[in-house]
């Protein structure tokens, strides 16, 4: 309903557009905005603040689980009544902490930061359009967005303590009050929050879709979009078909909570006493949760994928390795997202011959992940490469995408799965794969797209500085933790001390602790070269890394609109570089083939009969015919 | 206003597949189907565990049904004025829609009152709480609906929907059906799997 009734709107607001110029004022430009420039930035800074706060609480409980008799009363200024007068922290607030720092970096960093900010900065500026189909829609994607962080970070401060029933929120643990402090109110807050964050993400994505399908510039065939769009799209395909599931999961685990129905809970005793709910189904939540969660999976990562095989193509001043294959198999990834879910589910009694269809579904995974792999490598083999901090960590997303994803073919055994699960090991898994790897892409894609969204550089040294103490700092993280998962360390465990196989690995566990505050300083490094580059970095040239796709051929500081006068028309793909014949190791993608006629292949000298017939096409200009 | 362009021209085809609100609608109704999609599959996964209160749709049901049906088809009725711009037949045939639809609304509530009755509540056995959330989700999206009718409803008043302006119709026309075929497939699914 929100949704038409943003329709009606947006109509009129393109409607006026037409007729009268006014200057926005400081709260249309800057705070309620419907430039998708600008949404992105929001986006980018509000997921950076997240992101600060969401890796503060790893590290604090990283030195609860390292040193056990640390004093931590130094933190008693942050976490007050949390901190015990001996200085330990309450083991109800460290579940809190495992709690938030999941929710946080996969909803609100990865997803929310990751997916916001780029598919609205990069789909309109690379697909050649003005703005979003709706960017009253998009304003409010965003402004959903923020009342659920509102939401979220209230419930940080509420005496009980936020929610803390692990990210996953599993029933009857997230829907009893008597179940832990934090399953009162901080898990009411959690359910509201989550429910607007779901809000903003099909507003947002319903607008990428329709923006990437219907607002293409002339000439933009689906065959000639670059990766990043291809990913941007099917991560938001994705999204659209799996939110919904969460909001009906959540909903009912609502109606659980508040109004005493049975969806999910059954035959449960509290200190003896029977509760009143009888006939539901714990395992239901689960299967509803992780038809959201899987997906979720590559709603984090895809968008990481593009960036990269964007900036490693220009970096390496190489055609990417295998275009077609790149799109197949991230449509395959897509697919199958969908039909692994139960993979989360081996050990809650499932039957096992159901276990090994999943497993068997999950081990193909491995199939177009490793295309995609493979195709990141071969494009890499023999470039030119350029080692800008974008690329490094375009680089490194692939390193590693690959070494996580190895341990995803172990998890994925649903018989391996039974010693495996819920250690150390599934952590260290899916923080290399997923974690790790999507937040390089968000560090690539910042460095690569700054000097389009800002006008200025970053600096260079402090990127390489960044990449090189980050990437080993991430390594010696979670190389390490593999082993305390194979030791059988479990995970959301407050503390090691009371059985004698985990003492053993007490110097191990300092080690992660160590590595993790080590690459967690390392991120100052990022943080004070990009707001210091924001206002004082050096000026931006027109085309920073010599690179095809649209967005560069729009003015340095582009307004809102993009271009100014017409839209660029596109007659080529987006890879062209280092072509033989050419006079510049890269063409992008609006000059027509009838002016590199030295660089032309023969298929191509039969486009340029084509030429006329893009350049007559109607501009598909949202401010001309408003739509 | 649109200008009336007489010039027959024939134009090179346009990159644009469809108009991007109306695929925003349907975009949007692809979430909704998901929502239910997952509810009622929910539905069966917990019906199949057993334990599974059976009782029979209060009548009324049946002809709230039909009324949404009616309600659809008068919609449909109001598409088809405007298109021809006669104003008196949509103005009638839209009021006819807007009026089915809260009585839809209306029997939908005298039904879960005949549920209570048969003591089937939305606290107790799943499969009462199921009912319950399916009639009341969609109830919500009727509602929602009933907005968006609302609004073409005043824009038909004001003479603002004609054979040159029907994209807010067609946007309502395709909402509305969309809520009444959904209907169809929830009575249907709960009469199937009772």
């Amino acid at each position: 309903m929100s949704a038409i009734e943003g329709l009606e709107t947006a109509h009129h607001h393109d409607t006026e557009h037409e007729h009268h110029h006014e200057a926005p004022n400081f709260w249309q430009k800057y705070i309620f905005s419907e430039d998708h420039k600008v949404i992105a930035k929001q986006y980018l800074i509000t997921g950076i603040l997240w992101a600060v706060i969401g890796i503060s609480m790893s590290i604090v409980f990283r030195i609860q689980l390292g040193f056990q008799d640390a004093n931590l009363s130094w933190l008693k200024p942050v976490l007050g009544g949390w901190i015990s007068d001996s200085g330990k922290l309450d083991p109800n607030f460290y579940l809190a902490l495992v709690t938030m720092h999941g929710t946080i970096m996969v909803f609100f960093v990865l997803t929310a930061g990751l997916s916001g900010t780029f598919s609205n900065f990069l789909i309109p500026l690379q697909i050649g359009a003005r703005d979003m189909a709706s960017g009253f829609m998009n304003m409010l994607s965003y402004w959903f967005f923020f009342l659920a962080s509102v939401i979220m970070f209230a419930s940080l401060f509420i005496q009980t303590g936020p929610a803390a029933g692990g990210w996953v929120i599993y029933p009857p643990l997230s829907a009893l009050p008597q179940a832990h402090p934090g399953s009162g109110l901080g898990m009411t807050l959690w359910l509201a929050s989550m429910a607007f964050f779901i809000v903003s993400q099909l507003l947002g994505g319903i607008n990428y879709i329709t923006t990437v399908i219907n607002l293409r510039t002339r000439g933009m065939s689906f065959d000639r979009l670059p990766l990043t769009i291809w990913a941007f799209l099917i991560t938001a395909v994705l999204g659209l078909i799996s939110f919904p599931v969460l909001l009906s999961s959540v909903l009912l685990l609502i109606f659980d909570r508040h109004f005493g129905t049975s969806f999910y809970l059954s035959d449960i005793y509290i200190n003896g006493e029977a509760l009143p709910n009888v006939g539901g189904s714990p395992i239901l939540f689960q299967h509803l949760f992780w038809f959201l969660g899987h997906p979720e999976v590559y709603i984090v990562l895809l968008p990481g994928l593009g960036i990269t095989s964007e900036i490693i193509a220009t970096n390496s001043r190489k055609p990417i390795f295998g275009y077609r294959a790149m799109i197949a198999s991230m449509l395959g990834i897509a697919f199958l997202a969908f039909i692994v879910w139960a993979h989360h589910m081996f050990v809650t009694g499932m039957n096992p011959f159901l276990g090994s269809v999943f497993m068997f579904l999950t081990l193909i995974i491995a199939v177009p992940s490793a295309v995609k792999g493979f195709n990141y490598i071969t494009t890499l083999w023999r470039g030119n490469i350029v080692f800008t901090p974008g690329m490094l960590f375009s680089i490194g997303l692939v390193s590693l995408f690959v070494s996580g994803g190895l341990t995803g073919i172990i998890l994925g055994n649903s018989a391996l799965d039974i010693q495996l699960h819920d250690t150390y090991f599934v952590v260290a898994h899916f923080h290399l794969v997923m974690g790790a790897a999507s937040a390089f892409g968000l560090f690539a894609g910042v460095y690569h797209w700054f000097p389009k969204m800002f006008g200025r550089m970053m600096n260079n040294s402090l990127g390489q500085i960044h990449f090189w103490l980050t990437f080993i700092g991430i390594y010696l993280v979670f190389i390490p933790m593999h082993y305390v998962g194979i030791a059988g360390f479990p995970r959301r465990y407050y503390q090691f001390t009371s059985y004698d196989f985990t003492n053993k690995f007490m110097d191990m566990n300092m080690f992660i602790s160590v590595a993790a505050i080590f690459t967690f300083v390392a991120q100052f490094i990022f943080l004070w070269n990009f707001f210091y580059s924001i206002f004082k970095g050096r000026k931006a040239p027109q085309n920073p890394w010599r690179s095809n796709t649209l967005e560069w051929t729009a003015p340095i500081n582009p307004g809102h609109g993009n271009w100014e006068g017409e839209l660029p028309a596109v007659y080529r793909w987006s890879y062209d570089y280092s072509k033989p014949g050419a006079k510049e190791d890269f063409i992008p993608q609006n000059i027509p083939y009838s002016q590199t006629l030295e660089s032309n292949f023969p298929h191509e000298n039969e486009l340029i009969a084509t030429e006329k017939a893009i350049e007559s096409q109607n501009f598909n200009d949202q401010f001309k015919n408003a739509h | 206003m649109e200008s009336i362009n007489y010039k027959v021209e024939k134009e090179p085809q346009e990159t644009l597949a469809m108009d991007p609100m109306k695929f925003i609608l349907w975009l949007f109704l692809v979430s909704i189907i998901m929502l239910f999609a997952s509810q009622t599959s929910a539905y069966l996964v917990r019906r199949a565990e057993g334990n599974w209160l059976e009782f029979e749709m209060p009548r009324i049901f049946w002809y709230s049904t039909v009324v949404l049906l009616i309600s659809s088809i008068a919609m449909q009725w109001a598409y088809f004025a405007a298109k021809k711009d006669q104003f008196k037949q949509l103005k009638i045939a839209i009021s006819i829609t807007f009026v089915l639809g809260l009585a839809f609304l209306w029997m939908q509530f005298e039904g879960w009152k005949q549920l209570v009755a048969m003591n089937v509540y939305f606290v107790g056995n799943p499969s009462g709480s199921f009912f319950y959330v399916f009639t009341g989700l969609h109830g919500f999206h009727i509602i929602s609906g009933l907005i968006v009718l609302l609004f073409s409803w005043m824009a038909a008043f004001r003479l603002k929907v004609h054979a040159k302006n029907l994209r807010r119709i067609q946007i309502c026309a395709t909402y509305w059906h969309f809520l009444d075929i959904l209907w169809l497939y929830l009575f249907v699914f709960l009469l199937t799997f009772n």
